[in-house]
């Protein structure tokens, strides 16, 4: 093995050491103040501090944090296979929650674009 | 050691394999190795009569890899600051605007057309990143897996659906098109996105981000107001 592998292994536990730190504070601050948001949120935003101050410099986060954001859709599927167990409530409930998602997507798309492009007209050359 | 978490490790890695290589020769959105690999377990624990317990023993770990993952969503975010710079107010009213409607359109359709609470609940976080839904459903009294099933239909509908529908509404700006997407439509979404084009993708990485956030915190405030029990 030679060092630069090692190094690239070094560098990936530290991240992933790093990454579950900011996650374990996340868990100490939910228990402490009781707010009712994901620990890993928290442990998000902390991060994203921390790199915008420059306590935290993005070499020693992005390897792992490209590693598990590479295959995220994996991390959960063992959770989503769980929806197995609900069989009955899905198949009682298909048509309301078939309009749900149709429906309000595209209001949430329609509202999301609205209001960004109101902010971001480029001068009056985009109106027609 | 036991070996019982050897089954649904092996089975987890190997079905998200399988459904890769799906992917790779069928390009649509309907072929989402999420939803693939999700159908292919089903179906094997349900022919082989396996116990969803036993499975989880093993996809536990998986789902453990989850906590360092959300937080590491922190470094595209940082990555991608400048738009926060450039972009900062039409990204915060875009996803403060699609983050509330997303959450009420949820709530209030499903509620008015007689879902039960546990559906609701679990279709109130629908638009945001799915690791963040299943926390925020199991916070509001929603269930896990539904919401993150749930997440992933929501994410194929609107990258499906949502480029010819912003096109008939004349949304043009490739700012306001990653905004709606990614807030809408979570990684999906944002993987769409990136066809249109890196800044529309960029934008949509962020919004994804931050409406996961924006909701994590609003939605269990919010709660209580809009579905009283």
């Amino acid at each position: 093995m030679n060092s630069s592998v090692n190094a690239n292994s070094a560098r990936f536990l530290l991240g992933f050491t790093l990454l579950c730190l900011f996650w374990a504070l996340g868990v100490l601050i939910v228990n402490w103040t009781g707010a009712p948001i994901p620990a890993n949120v928290v442990g998000m935003g902390l991060l994203a501090a921390g790199l915008w101050m420059g306590w935290v410099r993005l070499e020693w986060v992005a390897a792992a944090a490209d590693g598990l954001l590479r295959h995220l859709g994996l991390l959960f599927v063992p959770a989503g296979a769980g929806v197995m167990l609900y069989g009955e409530i899905i198949r009682g409930e298909l048509w309301p929650i078939a309009v749900t998602l149709i429906a309000g997507t595209a209001l949430t798309l329609a509202a999301a674009a609205w209001a960004a492009r109101a902010f971001t007209r480029r001068g009056e050359g985009d109106r027609p | 050691m036991n070996g019982a978490p050897l089954f649904g490790v092996l089975v987890t890695c190997g079905a998200w394999l399988a459904a890769l290589a799906l992917r790779e020769r069928a390009r649509t959105p309907w072929a989402n190795p999420v939803l693939v690999s999700v159908a292919a377990i089903i179906l094997l624990l349900w022919a082989a009569d396996i116990p969803y317990d036993y499975y989880a023993e093993g996809g536990a770990m998986i789902t453990f890899l989850l906590g360092p993952a959300v937080t590491a969503m922190a470094v595209p975010l940082y990555r991608r600051r400048n738009l926060l710079i450039v972009h900062g107010r039409a990204i915060a009213v875009g996803v403060s605007c699609g983050g509330v409607t997303g959450i009420l359109t949820a709530v209030w359709i499903s509620g008015g057309l007689g879902a039960g609470a546990e559906t609701v609940l679990s279709l109130a976080p629908k638009s945001v990143t799915a690791p963040i839904a299943m926390e925020v459903a199991a916070e509001v009294g929603g269930l896990p897996p539904l919401a993150a099933a749930l997440v992933i239909v929501t994410g194929m509908a609107g990258a499906v659906g949502g480029p010819p529908l912003l096109n008939a509404m004349g949304i043009r700006d490739p700012v306001a098109r990653g905004l709606a997407l990614g807030v809408a439509s979570h990684g999906i979404g944002t993987a769409r996105a990136y066809e249109e084009g890196e800044e529309v993708g960029a934008v949509s990485s962020v919004a994804m981000a931050l409406n996961g956030a924006f909701t994590a915190v609003l939605l269990p405030l919010l709660v209580p107001w809009i579905w009283p029990t």
